[in-house]
């Protein structure tokens, strides 16, 4: 019944589609994998029973969020092998050791302190325990480093020859491969976002208790602390979307180009299209609002600046305009409002009101999941950018895909969505139930089964445990 | 060089490694999923369940660095293998994602905590007998041009690689009820003193119709198993299963509660060895050698300069965090 599809279209929906849901838990999980070494250690240094409590509350969230990153991540690392096959054969000699690299440093790095920082507190004391939980941390921010290395190696390959056999093979230095041009660029913003996006879910369940109880301590502390995070990382983060554009446009121009919507060359200074319809078959934006020269103030630093336009390059060389445009307004718009979120606190705390200021509680709550919306965002910009090529400029995505049936394909999508939808929709249930409970003192550990009295077990039962709330 | 063997043996030999590591290590994480439903619900299932949740995330990861290898040390065996047994490899990632879930969902909502059992067990069936059935599709052979896939996609369902899928779900509950003889007491572990027995005896028989049936696949496996002097050697393979396998019976009956885990993991030890046998020289049987498959030079040494000094350092932590649950769960966990 799936006869009529094109599997190239399949696989690319199929990959988006894993990737898009595995990068939700990941983009968390970095995150709270620091805040969680930095609950404790300020623990360990202060004794402050508050620390504990909230490190203890939100370990039980982490467990939750990276058991669905684990299970969404190994998924898409056979995806290359099942749906890009080719992709594999000729680009595995180059990033097939990265991805081998980020297993051996990262993955078991995760997986072997994990197991301790979820149930190994009372075997081996608090020192050693913080440890293992700065290593889960550390396992994460390596993890995040070798993927995006690939990412950006296929965004701007660099320091590689082909083969007789068509293959992408190393030529020179690994730290070329390694070390590619937009691959800085894109770690600095990817581990922002995920501290971004962990600062807004944390600020936003502070505020929520907040809004019901606001002498609650533990709320108090969470939200203070997600709000100096989201007051000092935004700006960070603006500048650095700035500078990874600059970087883009050297590299990659026509997927700037895309994301501004410039579909004819602007020799004297480019307007900023703030909003308006791109349609690839007109080649041009309709019902746009633009400001004059400022794109080119913001991507060469001089009004007058020429730039160049789509029309400029072949056009089966675009990218899917529309998509771009939009994905990236997402993003950037997304991004403003986190600052305002930041600015609006910092004035909190200057008139003293941060924790009675219920507008800016509920200004937090609506910004809660706003993190995970951006993040997304901005990797539909990067990745439907850089169409249609999978290695940018050398392999054609049309030219990567397996050799396999559209019934195959459209079956496993279609059970890919069924699947996720159901699970990970469950996890993200209980994850809410866990953050509907206010933190109490004397917060459990999640080794501690309430129900026995000396138990050690993985997780409690919330019912059991939330019973004592109104 | 001052120093260059031939490092596509040496990747060949470190990526059998990680996946006989996965195969064992997750192999009893996976058995006790598949015999959960023996379990009584309650005290016997939180005792099972809580003997691996530490560990099964490392145990895992095995597979990630199995396919990862696989994928940077020959690119080309891993653009066959995966398309060829598609449906497999999305089934057994879809199960692995239920029973990972699992672990942690069941704790958390008691009320449907039958429901997360079910994925549980249902998961690592669906992912063991994909492991099983993907084994056996390779031993018989894949259709190979140009170096990539030329089959259909349902070419590997054949009655010896369901045989191969049934053999490794035996397997695997046989190396789980062996594993929670050493980490249970009590009503729990008479439980798994009796499954260990019945799947051991399955466990023989299965690996005498895979034996079997193997060499009459391909005219190589005959020859690599059968040929002169060679013979010498490899007789000794279905001897040593035989001598373990008395060994584990009697352990079993003296009440061991150790013994009976290491020879079970002996017998693996044993069937991937055989299997190594028949394989070697090649990835794709009869089609692609390790050599035809292998990535450049550079791109493996990079890799071992790494793997060597990374891989004593994983197995020194993950080590450590056995040690760390070392003991009895009990009924009240890990004490
Ligand atoms: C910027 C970060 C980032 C990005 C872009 C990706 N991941 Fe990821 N991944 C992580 C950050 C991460 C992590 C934070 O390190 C996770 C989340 C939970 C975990 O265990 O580690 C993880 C888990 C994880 C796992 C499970 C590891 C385990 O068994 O412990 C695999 C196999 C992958 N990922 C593979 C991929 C692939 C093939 C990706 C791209 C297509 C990918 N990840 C994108
Ligand atoms: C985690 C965040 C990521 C997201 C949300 C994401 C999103 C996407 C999307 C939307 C597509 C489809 C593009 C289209 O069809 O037009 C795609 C394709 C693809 N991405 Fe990503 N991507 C992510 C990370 C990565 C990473 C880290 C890699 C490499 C390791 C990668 C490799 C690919 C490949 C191979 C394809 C298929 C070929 C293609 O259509 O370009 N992606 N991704
Ligand atoms: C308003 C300021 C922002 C600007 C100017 C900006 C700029 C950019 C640009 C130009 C790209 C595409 C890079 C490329 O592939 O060429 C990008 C990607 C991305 N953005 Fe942003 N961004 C901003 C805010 C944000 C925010 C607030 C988040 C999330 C919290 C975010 C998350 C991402 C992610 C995850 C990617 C994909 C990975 C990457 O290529 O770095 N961005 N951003």
């Amino acid at each position: 019944m799936f006869d009529g599809l094109d599997p190239v279209i399949l696989a690319r929906a199929q990959f988006a589609f894993t990737v898009s849901f595995h990068f939700i838990f990941p983009s968390f999980s970095i995150g709270l994998a620091s805040y969680l070494a930095v609950l404790e250690g300020l623990w360990l240094r202060t004794g402050k029973q508050v620390y504990l409590d909230l490190f203890q509350y939100w370990l039980k969230i982490f467990a939750i969020a990276f058991g669905m990153g684990v299970v969404s991540g190994i998924v898409m690392s056979y995806e290359f092998g099942t749906n890009w096959s080719v992709f594999s054969t000729k680009a595995g000699p180059v990033i097939g050791p990265l991805m081998a690299y980020e297993v051996l440093t990262a993955f078991f790095l995760e997986a072997g302190f994990l197991g301790v920082m979820l149930f190994g507190r009372s075997k081996v004391g608090p020192r050693l325990h913080y440890v293992a939980t700065c290593m889960v941390a550390l396992g994460t921010l390596i993890s995040a480093t070798w993927i995006i290395s690939v990412n950006s190696w296929m965004q701007t390959p660099t320091g590689f020859a082909i083969n007789a056999k068509g293959q992408f093979v190393p030529a020179g230095s690994w730290l070329t491969i390694i070390f590619n041009p937009s691959f800085p660029f894109r770690l600095v913003h990817t581990v922002i976002a995920s501290y971004l996006t962990t600062s807004l879910v944390v600020g936003a369940v502070g505020a929520w208790h907040l809004l019901r109880k606001r002498e609650d301590l533990h709320a108090r502390k969470m939200f203070s602390m997600a709000m100096w995070m989201a007051a000092i990382v935004a700006p960070i983060q603006i500048f650095a979307g700035d500078m990874h554009g600059l970087n883009t446009l050297e590299h990659q121009t026509p997927k700037v180009l895309a994301m501004e919507g410039h579909y004819e060359a602007s020799p004297k200074g480019a307007p900023l299209i703030l909003f308006g319809f791109p349609s690839n078959a007109e080649g041009r934006v309709n019902y746009k609002v633009e400001v004059p020269k400022l794109s080119s103030l913001i991507l060469r630093h001089d009004l007058n600046a020429p730039l160049p336009g789509l029309k400029d390059y072949p056009r089966d060389r675009w990218p899917p305009v529309p998509i771009v445009f939009w994905s990236f307004r997402i993003m950037v718009g997304l991004g403003f409002a986190m600052l305002g979120l930041g600015l609006v606190s910092l004035l909190a705390r200057v008139r003293k009101r941060l924790y009675d200021w219920t507008l800016l509680h509920r200004f937090a709550i609506v910004m809660g999941p706003t993190g995970f919306v951006a993040v997304i965002a901005g990797w539909v910009t990067t990745e439907v950018g850089r169409q249609p090529y999978t290695v940018y400029g050398h392999l054609l995505t049309a030219q990567s895909h397996s050799p396999l049936a559209a019934p195959a394909v459209a079956a496993s999508l279609l059970a890919f969505i069924l699947v996720y939808f159901f699970v990970f929709g469950a996890g993200v249930f209980y994850i809410f139930r866990l953050m509907a409970r206010t933190p109490v003192v004397g917060e459990s550990e999640p080794t501690h089964d309430p129900a026995r009295a000396a138990g050690i077990t993985p997780a409690p039962a919330i019912d059991a445990e939330s019973g004592g709330r109104g | 060089m001052w120093f260059d063997p031939d490092l596509t043996i040496i990747w060949a030999a470190i990526i059998a490694f990680a996946i006989f590591a996965y195969v064992v290590m997750d192999g009893f994480d996976l058995g006790i999923g598949i015999l959960f439903p023996f379990f009584d619900v309650g005290e016997e299932r939180d005792q099972a369940m809580n003997s691996i949740a530490p560990v099964w995330d490392g145990n895992e990861t095995w597979l990630v660095l199995g396919g990862g290898g696989l994928l940077a040390a020959f690119p080309v065996a891993y653009g066959i293998i995966l398309p060829a047994t598609y449906p497999l490899m999305i089934a057994m990632l879809l199960g692995l994602v239920f029973r990972g879930v699992a672990f942690e969902f069941r704790w958390r909502d008691p009320s449907h905590r039958p429901l997360w059992d079910a994925a549980f067990t249902m998961g690592s069936l669906v992912a063991t007998l994909a492991q099983g059935i993907t084994l056996g599709a390779l031993l018989q052979g894949i259709e190979v041009s140009n170096d990539a896939y030329a089959g259909g996609w349902l070419d590997w369902l054949s009655p010896f690689s369901l045989l191969t899928g049934v053999s490794l779900i035996i397997g695997y509950a046989l190396l789980g009820a062996t594993w929670l003889i050493w980490k249970t007491e009590g009503r729990a572990q008479e439980h798994a003193f009796r499954l260990s027995f019945r799947f051991g005896i399955a466990m023989l028989v299965a690996v005498a119709a895979v034996s079997a049936a193997t060499p009459f696949l391909h005219y190589q496996y005959w020859r690599s198993w059968f040929a002169l002097p060679g013979v010498f050697l490899t007789a000794q393979v279905p001897l040593l299963v035989l001598i373990s396998a008395f060994l584990f019976f009697r352990c079993l009956r003296r009440r061991a509660e150790r013994a009976p885990f290491l020879l079970a993991l002996m017998l693996f030890l044993l069937g991937f060895a055989g299997l190594a046998i028949s394989m070697y020289p090649y990835v794709v049987p009869d089609q692609i050698t390790i050599w035809d498959a292998a990535a450049p030079h550079d791109s493996q040494l990079f890799m071992l300069v790494g793997t060597a000094v990374i891989i004593p350092v994983i197995i020194a932590y993950t080590v450590w965090a056995y040690w760390v649950f070392r003991g009895k769960v009990g009924t009240h966990g890990y004490h």
